[in-house]
């Protein structure tokens, strides 16, 4: 008599569902999974070697690439481990344009999250909802750093440059009319904050809009509650941080336990969860969308007040302006040295962690005194994550391992590095 | 086909003696094909601008503008589409069975278009006028499902493997429903002929269609009949974030455009039946209507069974649109343990219903 086996399905790296090349080794009892082993590595590209080789601020662009989907919160934890290392901080305006763009970018990874984890569990429409919102913070990423994605925005010492006066507005053509085109603009008469604070008045009430389709829909709560459970004392014990960690109830966020930049100055609330399940999460990271909205709004608030320098004005670190490297021999010589070996770091070693969208997001650096980091090593909150796949989705069936990939809001730029 | 008839005659004198003169058996053949040929042109055009609303509606209600590239407002797109489809390389799989493979599409577009032969458009159209139909419609239906598990079995491809046997398990679940939902609608109307089921439903007014009596049955049906045809958020067979295109993720170009045709033939046919069987079918919903009585709104007529097409073909868009896709387990569980101890329960009522002669039952209707 032949023995019977498991039926093993390979799960990508080619899968609608694989959330980029997650490639999983399903083995299954009919539809029910005995154990999932993920492989990761597929999009190595080397980003830690390569920093090793590159002056500290050509490194900034690679960290966009890593989670490409909360840009500029990566550059923010690399940005402060360099200011660590050199024992600066950033001018009070760039503390305040960092929290504020690290909180759109909060919201553009899970309105991205929210549209995948919809069509991961069947319902499409939720995607293009979140892409409309998505499509006015991609506006306002290209507003101040002039690309909608990998911003390269952050410096150490600040930020590149100061928050515009005038936002972009829509183009003429053809195809669009008078109608559309004024709809269209209508929030961008004015400057970049008053566009942001545009938004996040009406954003709140979209949030409802997403709620309404699934927070009581009978099945997204099937497809969700008792799916994935993690207990508070397992999700650290595995190492999880972020909405995955807050899910199962444990109050953790790097932005109260240990504030960095301004975030002790503004006032906003930690979601938790209580069942740690896919559906506790989901509302966990619904509710972070609404408290980034208020962290928004008072930035935008002080920024309004408040003018300044967004950049340190040490010249051995920060370029210095066209117009003084024109006119000033000094300036001159700051700018070519900056832009061709860099600044020399103090030799020591700093880690530096941010709340990321998806987690802790930390950058441990070790620097020999050259112009280059000795080693830098980035921990990467979805790694973490992954690696508790195979418990979470024991027992359970083929469509929940979707579910699961979907609430583990995996984005293998990070994971692979 | 007293109007063909008719039509004929007005063309030339000789050509009704001709056909008179021929034998009973030939005329009877050449009306029946040239009715064949009437809906089943109808019915692929009826699809492809099917799929064109498809995305249109679907396309409003995500707030995007939908196809409007080819032809006016995109209206050609339906064609441009089934071109793209013929001209594609027929790719077989190294490891899958070929005849079956092959097969597998026939199978599953053959009874989707066989069943319209019992569906009566109107008061006098319909292909097959047998006493049996509502038995040939379930019959019919239900083989639809062998060509899906056919071509899961055949693909040789895990994912379609899956597909094929969920495909199987849910169709067997959901045709008992659909069967015991049925089994109210003869009770109600007393024959297993579609047309008949019609006419005892015509009343003083659309308050005698069986939706008001027999409306858990209703409901159930529909939703049955959205299970049965594969569609969200019942779609575990094809469901695409978990096995990829299910039972035809190895099918391309034309193969995958027969299923595609099958898939929607049956969705309009499920439209169809479920305004046939509750909503009076060709009947006017003003029927009765004071003032109305002698207009055009109260004749019954093609139209308003294309109407009430309609809105169920809308409704099977708005539920896309709308709903997550339910675990396949959870849609076990609701086939069995929800709609079958329905329609068992409003079988017995309607057993009251009729004994106590309530309803269509009632002395007189």
């Amino acid at each position: 008599m032949p023995e019977i086996q498991n039926f093993t399905l390979n799960f990508g790296p080619q899968h609608p569902a694989a959330h980029g090349v997650l490639r999983l080794v399903l083995e299954m009892d009919g539809e029910v999974i005995q154990k999932a082993d993920p492989h990761v590595g597929l999009l190595h590209r080397a980003t830690e070697k390569l920093a090793e080789s590159k002056p500290f601020n050509q490194s900034i662009g690679y960290m966009d690439r890593l989670d490409y989907v909360s840009m500029m919160c990566n550059e923010h934890g690399y940005v402060l481990a360099i200011e660590k290392l050199l024992g600066i901080a950033a001018p009070v305006r760039a503390q305040y344009i960092r929290v504020m763009f690290d909180e759109i970018t909060r919201i553009l990874n899970h309105l991205l999250w929210l549209g995948t984890h919809g069509l991961d569990i069947g319902a499409m429409t939720m995607f293009l909802y979140c892409f409309r919102e998505r499509e006015d913070l991609m506006d306002v990423y290209e507003a101040v750093s002039g690309t909608r994605m990998h911003a390269t925005y952050y410096r150490p010492g600040g930020v590149y440059r100061d928050l515009p006066e005038r936002m972009p507005k829509y183009q003429k053509f053809s195809g669009r009319s008078e109608k559309e085109l004024a709809r269209l603009n209508e929030a961008r008469e004015g400057s970049l904050l008053d566009f942001i604070e545009a938004f996040v008045d009406r954003f709140p009430a979209r949030v409802d809009e997403y709620e309404t389709l699934f927070t009581d829909n009978r099945i997204w709560k099937q497809r969700t509650v008792n799916i994935g459970v993690v207990s508070p004392e397992r999700a650290m014990q595995l190492g999880f941080s972020g909405p995955m960690l807050r899910g199962s109830g444990v109050a953790w966020d790097l932005r109260k336990t240990q504030p960095y930049e301004v975030y002790d100055q503004v006032d906003f609330d930690i979601p938790v969860g209580v069942n740690g399940d896919c559906y506790d999460r989901y509302l966990v990271r619904i509710e972070e969308m609404r408290e980034s909205a208020k962290i928004i709004r008072q930035c935008a608030a002080w920024l309004r007040d408040n003018p300044g320098s967004v950049m340190l004005e040490d010249r051995k670190i920060t370029p210095p302006t066209r117009i003084e490297m024109k006119d000033d021999m000094e300036s001159l010589i700051h700018h070519f040295k900056l832009f061709t070996e860099g600044y020399c770091v103090p030799e020591g070693e700093a880690y530096a962690a941010v709340e990321h969208p998806k987690g802790e997001f930390g950058v441990y650096m070790v620097s020999d005194g050259s112009n280059k980091p000795y080693r830098l090593k980035v921990r990467a909150p979805g790694f973490a994550h992954i690696a508790s796949m195979n418990e979470m989705v024991q027992g359970h069936m083929l469509a929940d391992v979707v579910a699961v990939i979907g609430t583990q809001d995996i984005v293998f730029g990070e994971i692979d590095r | 086909m007293d109007w063909l008839m008719g039509m004929v005659a007005d063309l030339e004198p000789w050509l009704t003696a001709a056909w008179v003169a021929l034998p009973d058996t030939v005329r009877f053949v050449v009306v029946t094909l040239f009715k064949i040929g009437v809906v089943a042109i109808c019915l692929i055009i009826a699809v492809a601008y099917f799929t064109y609303w498809e995305r249109k509606i679907i396309g409003w209600i995500q707030n995007r503008i939908g196809p409007n590239r080819v032809g006016w407002k995109g209206v050609l797109q339906p064609f441009a589409d089934v071109l793209k489809m013929q001209i594609k390389e027929v790719v077989i799989p190294a490891n899958s069975n070929r005849f079956l493979f092959l097969t597998a599409p026939v199978v599953a577009l053959v009874p989707a278009l066989a069943v319209w032969a019992a569906v009566p458009m109107s008061e006098s159209f319909v292909i097959a006028d047998i006493n049996a139909g509502l038995l040939y419609v379930l019959a019919l239906t239900s083989m639809g499902v062998y060509g899906v598990i056919l071509a899961g079995w055949s693909s040789n491809s895990k994912y379609a493997f899956l597909g094929a046997m969920r495909c199987a398990a849910q169709i067997v679940a959901y045709e008992i429903a659909m069967g015991f939902a049925l089994v109210g609608v003869l009770m109600a109307g007393g024959s297993l002929n579609l047309g008949d089921i019609v006419r005892a439903q015509e009343g003083t007014s659309m308050l005698s269609w069986f939706v008001w009596p027999l409306f858990p049955l209703f409901l159930v049906y529909f939703i049955s009949g959205v299970a049965e045809t594969n569609r969200a958020p019942f779609d575990v067979a094809e469901g695409e974030s978990e096995i990829v295109a299910g039972f035809h993720v190895e099918y391309g170009g034309i193969g995958f455009g027969l299923f595609f045709l099958a898939e929607y033939a049956n969705m309009i046919l499920i439209t169809a039946l479920t305004a046939t069987f509750f909503l009076g079918g060709w009947l006017s919903p003003f029927a009765g209507v004071p003032g109305l009585a002698d207009t055009w709104l109260a004749a019954p007529s093609f139209g308003w069974l294309a109407l009430k097409m309609g809105f169920f073909c809308f409704c099977f868009l708005w539920f896309r649109a709308t709903f997550p896709r339910y675990r396949y387990d959870q849609i076990m569980r609701l086939g069995w343990k929800v709609f079958i101890p329905i329609t068992i329960v409003w079988i017995v009522v309607e057993g009251v219903m009729a004994a106590l002669e309530i309803g269509p039952w009632a002395a007189g209707v």
